[in-house]
């Protein structure tokens, strides 16, 4: 099987580490990955924007680049998401279809497609705050939102860091709340994404986290900024991180 | 072309007061766990929500029909039946009927279609005198403001607030703000006017094809002072609060009040069918846009709203703003999918006030897709070339670097390219509004890109 590893523009930009741990973890297991070097991006800033126009050719240039894979992964909930749901700035070829089919968000495919059964590696001691995405639980349904009362809790993030030695989860107030990134929702919007930050990153606090963890890397880079701003003793990491072994 | 609103701004304002924002979140944080709880006590909520569902859209896409069947049904049982096309004409037949009765006082429960239609306003300017009979409503009224939440209109107040207001309106004590003391002077200033009053008018949850009858749901009783002590009482109808059969009634009656406070049901479910011994009863039926939006493939789901309000309360954006902050009669998720239905240009910025969270979609008890919509109504904005100058600027520069890579990927290291430009791209914007409130990131010393060519294409 080909597998492309989709690295999304903010995290080879700003956090290596992550992408980096990504590919390990992935090669760990057994897959044969390359990573195409041309693509930018999924197009998803400016098509959460509206402007379907100025998406298109970069959604173009990410169809070309992935058409030859079998299966794309990427590490980032909200950027799968719109790659399979609302890549449609550009015309839908067979090539688009096939490209927009196959990519799969890492958390699901190590859990659904791998059906890893354990990380003999990885150890992790430490209070843990889970934040499992606004687009990953509602948008790619990876965990039941808090909204379906009525459903048996399940979340696939949970599921994995289940199978991590010495890892303990914390209990927070408000499962889900959106940590208030929301693309270019967080400068646009400024006050109300911040004060989403505030909260979302006290409530973790509170509840004695040392780490708030995830599968996407926007959401900790939002929460990272308000951390290191209010100088919390806390960290983020990224759930490639933790299950390729731990930070380096 | 309108001046747009901008609820960005407002926001900040309502969160640079601090207590109001951290009381208000709490409160409405409150009813969505109420909500949580009170669902939970029925285990087939996801069917109730299927069934509402299908009704409302049965009903929509055969709403010609109903509508006349309402009309015929609700003639029978005497009720004076009125056709609005839009807030002008509606406003213009509750003002001839009120005329023609020599109406000098009115008193009103809360109806979000009149509200839409300004009506209060145009009626004063006729000199009628129009007393909201909601507690909420009435602080609202008093204030000058619109309703900040439909269910719950001046949530966005504190008590110390509403003991201000009413001590400079109705001269209480300002120190007083117990709020049982409150609502006991609201009472006993109202009380008289709502005896004196010539004429009633309320809204309608639900107007029954069938029977042609209607229903009130409110917790206050209020609605039925003014439908039972004047002699008249007028209700303004929306086209879509209709459904086919008294039945269909049951599966809405037990999802409304859960969804909006987590009560089972609202204290008064009030029943209308005709008019009572004496008395004449008129309906206005209100189209104001609703037919256009019901040709729209994309928006015409948002007619099935019962207005809970349960997806303000779930809001994120909407809790730490506040509902004034948009600056419409619809505010929080329903109120971004309908305000720019009325008025795209005032409103074209309420689709990006919304971090898309999608919590408002899965709360909806008549499933509709409010995070869908929000997102389309962007792409609304943007194709009618409605976008902020900062959007517009911001978005075609990063299209068409992220379009090419040799240009993305020319800078030495593209983070402090991103550092330096994403900003300003974003924003065309000399101050950093990432800054203000959170730290950016640390620029590595390569990107993965780089890496990944050092580690993985060397031989
Ligand atoms: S859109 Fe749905 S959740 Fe929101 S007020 Fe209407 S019915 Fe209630």
């Amino acid at each position: 099987m080909k597998l492309g590893l989709f690295i999304p523009c903010y995290i080879d930009a700003f956090f290596p580490e992550v992408g980096v741990a990504t590919l390990e973890l992935l090669e760990r297991l057994g897959c044969s990955v390359e990573y195409p070097l041309d693509p930018t991006c999924c197009g998803q800033p400016m098509a959460n924007s509206g402007c379907q126009d100025d998406a298109s050719a970069t959604e173009a240039l990410f169809v070309h680049c992935f058409q030859d894979f079998d299966t794309v992964v990427g590490p980032s909930g909200s950027c799968v998401h719109h790659v399979r749901f609302n890549l449609d700035a550009i015309e839908q070829t067979p090539q688009a279809q096939k490209v927009r089919g196959r990519t799969r968000e890492l958390v699901e495919f190590l859990l659904d497609d791998l059906k890893v059964v354990g990380f003999p590696w990885a150890a992790f001691p430490h209070k843990v705050g889970l934040h499992d995405s606004c687009t990953a639980v509602r948008g790619l349904g990876h965990a039941r939102p808090s909204e379906r009362v009525n459903e048996p809790y399940f979340s696939k993030t949970r599921d994995l860091l289940d199978k991590v030695r010495g890892l303990e989860l914390v209990k927070i107030d408000r499962p889900d709340e959106c940590c208030g990134f929301g693309g270019s929702f967080c400068v646009t919007d400024e006050a109300v994404s911040a004060k989403m930050g505030y909260d979302r990153v006290h409530d973790f606090h509170r509840h004695g986290a040392e780490y708030i963890v995830s599968a996407d890397m926007s959401c900790l880079l939002h929460m990272k900024g308000v951390i290191d701003r209010l100088k919390l003793p806390m960290k983020v990491i990224h759930i490639a991180q933790i299950l390729n072994g731990g930070p380096p | 072309m309108t001046r747009p609103v901008d609820p960005e701004r407002r926001a900040a304002g309502f969160i640079a007061l601090e207590l109001h924002e951290s009381t208000h979140d709490r409160l409405v944080w409150g009813m969505r766990q109420n909500r949580d709880k009170a669902v939970a006590g029925v285990p087939e909520w996801e069917e109730l929500r299927e069934m509402a569902s299908r009704i409302k859209e049965h009903t929509l896409t055969h709403l010609d029909h109903y509508l006349e069947q309402f009309e015929k049904s609700a003639t029978k049982l005497r009720t004076h039946v009125h056709w609005a096309r839009d807030a002008e004409e509606h406003n213009a037949v509750v003002y001839d009927v009120l005329n023609a009765h020599r109406v000098k006082s009115l008193i009103k429960s809360k109806s979000m279609l009149q509200e839409e239609c300004g009506m209060t306003p145009y009626l004063q300017q006729r000199g009628i005198e129009v007393t909201e009979s909601d507690l909420g409503e009435r602080i609202q009224q008093l204030s000058d403001e619109p309703p900040s939440h439909i269910v719950v209109p001046a949530i966005h107040k504190l008590r110390t607030d509403v003991a201000a207001l009413f001590a400079e309106k109705i001269g209480t004590d300002p120190k007083d703000s117990d709020p049982h003391a409150l609502a006991e002077a609201m009472r006993q200033n109202a009380r008289p006017r709502f005896l004196k009053a010539d004429a009633g008018m309320t809204g309608a949850n639900f107007a029954v094809a069938e029977t042609g009858g209607f229903v009130v749901c409110t917790n206050e009783g209020n609605a039925d002072i003014g439908a039972s002590v004047p002699p008249l009482h007028i209700a303004s109808i929306g086209i879509e609060k209709l459904i086919p059969r008294g039945r269909d009634l049951g599966i809405f009656i037990r999802m409304l009040s859960r969804s909006a406070l987590g009560t089972p049901i609202t204290q008064y479910t009030s029943h209308f069918h005709g008019p009572r011994r004496g008395g004449e009863l008129h309906v206005v039926l209100v189209d104001n846009t609703r037919s256009d939006r019901l040709g729209s493939p994309d928006f015409w789901h948002a007619l099935k709203c019962i207005r809970c309000g349960a997806c303000m309360n779930t809001c994120p954006v909407y809790r730490r703003g506040g509902g004034l902050s948009y600056g419409a009669t619809y505010s929080g998720p329903i109120g971004v999918i309908l305000d720019p239905g009325f008025d795209l240009s005032k409103y074209r910025e309420l689709p990006f006030h919304s971090s898309l969270c999608g919590s408002c979609t899965d709360v909806c008890p008549v499933k509709i897709d409010i995070s869908d919509q929000i997102y389309k109504w962007r792409r609304v904005v943007a194709a009618k070339g409605l976008l902020s100058f900062a959007k517009r600027v911001g978005m075609s520069a990063l299209g068409k670097t992220l379009a090419h890579p040799p240009l993305y990927h020319s800078a030495e290291a593209v983070g402090e390219w991103a550092l330096e430009h994403l900003p300003r791209f974003l924003l065309y914007n000399p101050l950093n509004p990432w800054g203000k409130h959170r730290e950016l990131p640390a620029v590595p010393r390569q990107t993965f890109r780089q890496w990944y060519i050092e580690n993985r294409r060397k031989p």
